[in-house]
């Protein structure tokens, strides 16, 4: 088969499996191409944003928190979305062209659990088996998703290997695809991963910076100085840069997680702090040692423990388009907290990143800005995390 | 002529199938893995592939997932697998070496400087688990460069367009996928048909050699049977390792008659 979508990023991403997956990538990609030629799956697919998951979602300009009168700050509410998350959006597409390509079974890997809610969901509506593969330690701490997984239906599968954590779900979802791809299409949860799946999760998420354009014009009759998300793999934030790469007024800015400490190895800043490298699929920034071993990551977030980071991310860093900046565990629950009592929302962890550098952005503006932030998903998941650690403190 | 041509010449004219163990680098730890090479060889290993342990061997299941993760908790590096091979090289002159490994192995110590480095230590093949031809094209200017054989993957879903190719650009062997899934010798492979073996030689590949699920003697005879050049075991012989992991004089004479009985079946009657 001729390739029919661009496989790179400049010279990021491409197709780094073993060959006896080709086959199944190739499948993807014809059937995404199809699919987004097709106005009976366009449909679908629309009907399903807006009748099952709630889209459009908000755009919320904020009351309380910026205090700096030059500044106005709206979030986007893709927390409001069935599910809890941005999640949902691709996970939904995903799971319609699982039904396109004729296969009844669906693999995903989870970490904080968040795409495995959003599979098992989607899984549960269209008829499809879902087996969910999530680190053991991930098991243990994040118990209720694991919960809501099994409640609809889905296969939790705890996974012991390497560090027992995301990537190492990643690894085990991969192998068990590459025994069972006739049957069962893998779920990528991110906008990581071999081609196609990079540009299928953000075509499937592009509609969160499709509607912020809309609602800004609609409230503001001018686009935004910028748009800020947190980057883990990238999903969300690619979501939301999409349909404002070709603006060049509007500055895109990923905000990935600096842990303790960006000087400390306890981040997971792929691109601040990492260099060039292949992981799970495809060449990007990634966090390894000297040798090329992967190193772990680590976040108070769950969502951005991850040491890679999505190939378009890598190559908008490198063209200058987008800027990532990094967010401490601590300024992340700070702002977690100040949202919560300002505004009356509870943030998800991964969100509150994103949230805390638009605020340092906020107080440093000196003329009229206007900053949109996805807030991407809410914080329930979080409460017991916070809770132990506020307590801690 | 180099060293795969000369062993398949050599197994040919004495009708003989290959028997090519493989083993991981510095598992359970550097001496040890010398000691077990030798004992490969001397109990009739025909060629060797030695992987280097990496922290997420996607194409791998548990048995050579637990062998990296040995070889790693002993600080091996890509440095020590190659010092490993340069002393094998040393006393074995002519048994063909080849690579396992993953690509980020190789970018980390930059594509050109790794080919080198494991040509000086006597390497003859390099295979890439996760990159698939259509990646290959720019390690495969750096093998030719370094007098190493790029090994391609061919699985048993290869359409004909992906024969051709891998036809064109092959050397030194085939590696002709037993089955789906990934390494193990909890599911065995499937013997390839007659038409995919026409099918590989009617385009032209470098002698296929069947692995993935290859545990037992009757399948090497099977697969020499049906038309491959040889047959590799991976789990099977680093599950040997796993089981005697305190008594390395066990583990020795377990591996030994393991590779005996492995190769005496590729006597074609």
């Amino acid at each position: 088969m001729t390739q029919h979508l661009d496989s790179k990023f400049g010279p990021y991403g491409g197709t780094y499996v073993p060959e006896l997956l080709i086959p199944a990538l190739d499948q993807l990609e014809q059937a995404f191409i199809d699919a987004q030629q097709d106005p009976v799956f366009q449909q679908e697919f629309m009907a399903l944003l807006k009748d099952y998951a709630g889209r459009p979602t908000a755009m919320t300009l904020t009351r309380n928190l910026v205090s700096n009168p030059l500044v106005k700050l709206y979030l986007k509410r893709e927390d409001l979305l069935h599910g809890g998350a941005h999640k949902t959006n691709q996970v939904l597409g995903q799971a319609l062209l699982t039904k396109r390509m004729g296969k009844t079974e669906v693999i995903a890997e989870t970490g904080a659990g968040q795409h495995g809610v959003a599979t098992a969901l989607a899984c549960a509506l269209l008829g499809l088996k879902a087996r969910i593969y999530m680190g053991a330690k991930d098991v243990e701490r994040q118990a209720p998703n694991v919960f809501r997984m099994r409640l609809m239906g889905a296969e939790v599968i705890p996974v012991d290997a390497g560090s027992g954590t995301l990537k190492d779900a990643v690894n085990e979802a991969l192998r068990d695809w590459s025994a069972n791809y006739d049957n069962a299409h893998y779920l990528l949860g991110t906008a990581a991963g071999p081609h196609p799946f990079p540009t299928i999760v953000r075509e499937f998420h592009r509609m969160i910076g499709e509607e912020t354009r809309q609602q800004i014009m609609e409230k503001e009759g001018r686009l935004p100085d910028a748009v800020v998300a947190c980057v883990g793999g990238g999903s969300n934030a690619i979501g939301m840069f999409a349909d404002f790469i070709d603006s060049p007024e509007v500055k895109l800015i990923g905000v990935e997680p600096a842990g303790k400490g960006l000087h400390t190895h306890e981040h997971g800043a792929a691109i601040n702090c990492g260099s060039t490298g292949i992981l799970h699929g495809t060449y990007s920034y990634i966090m390894q040692d000297s040798n090329g071993q992967i190193e772990e990551s680590y976040s108070v977030s769950a969502g951005l423990d991850y040491p890679a980071v999505g190939p378009q991310h890598a190559y908008l860093h490198d063209t200058g388009r987008a800027q990532y900046a990094a967010v401490s565990d601590q300024e992340a629950l700070n702002a977690f907290q100040l949202l919560a009592r300002k505004e009356g929302i509870i943030p998800a962890l991964e969100s509150a990143h994103a949230l805390a550098h638009a605020l340092n952005m906020a107080d440093e503006a000196t003329e009229e800005t206007l900053i949109v932030v996805n807030l991407s998903g809410r914080g329930d998941k979080d409460l017991a995390h916070v809770h132990s650690i506020l307590g801690e403190q | 002529m180099d060293r795969y041509a000369s062993l398949f010449r050599h197994l040919q004219d004495n009708q003989q199938g290959a028997f090519v163990p493989f083993v991981m680098l510095g598992d359970p730890d550097k001496a040890t893995c010398i000691n077990i090479i030798d004992t490969l060889i001397s109990n009739g290993a025909d060629a060797l592939e030695l992987g280097i342990p990496y922290s997420d061997p996607v194409a791998d299941g548990p048995t050579i997932q637990k062998a990296g993760i040995r070889a790693l908790n002993q600080g091996i590096t890509p440095s020590d697998c190659f010092d490993i091979i340069a002393e094998v090289r040393e006393r074995h002159p002519d048994i063909p070496i080849g690579l396992l490994l993953y690509s980020n192995l190789v970018l980390a110590r930059g594509v050109e400087r790794f080919y080198k480095d494991a040509a000086a230590a006597g390497v003859d093949s390099i295979l890439i688990a996760d990159v698939p031809l259509r990646e290959a094209d720019s390690f495969l200017a750096v093998a030719e460069e370094t007098g190493i054989a790029q090994i391609l993957i061919a699985p048993p879903n290869a359409s004909d367009a992906t024969l051709a190719a891998i036809g064109q650009k092959s050397s030194g062997y085939t590696y002709l996928l037993g089955r789906a899934g990934v390494t193990g010798a909890e599911t065995a492979a499937t013997i390839p048909t007659d038409d995919l073996i026409k099918r590989l030689s009617s385009h032209n590949v470098a002698p296929p050699l069947l692995g993935f699920g290859i545990a037992k003697p009757e399948q090497v005879k099977a697969a020499i049977a049906a038309g491959a050049a040889g047959a590799i075991s991976g789990s099977a012989t680093v599950n040997l390792i796993e089981q005697h992991l305190d008594d390395t004089t066990a583990m020795l004479q377990a591996l030994g008659d393991f590779v005996s009985a492995m190769k005496h079946a590729t006597l074609k009657d």
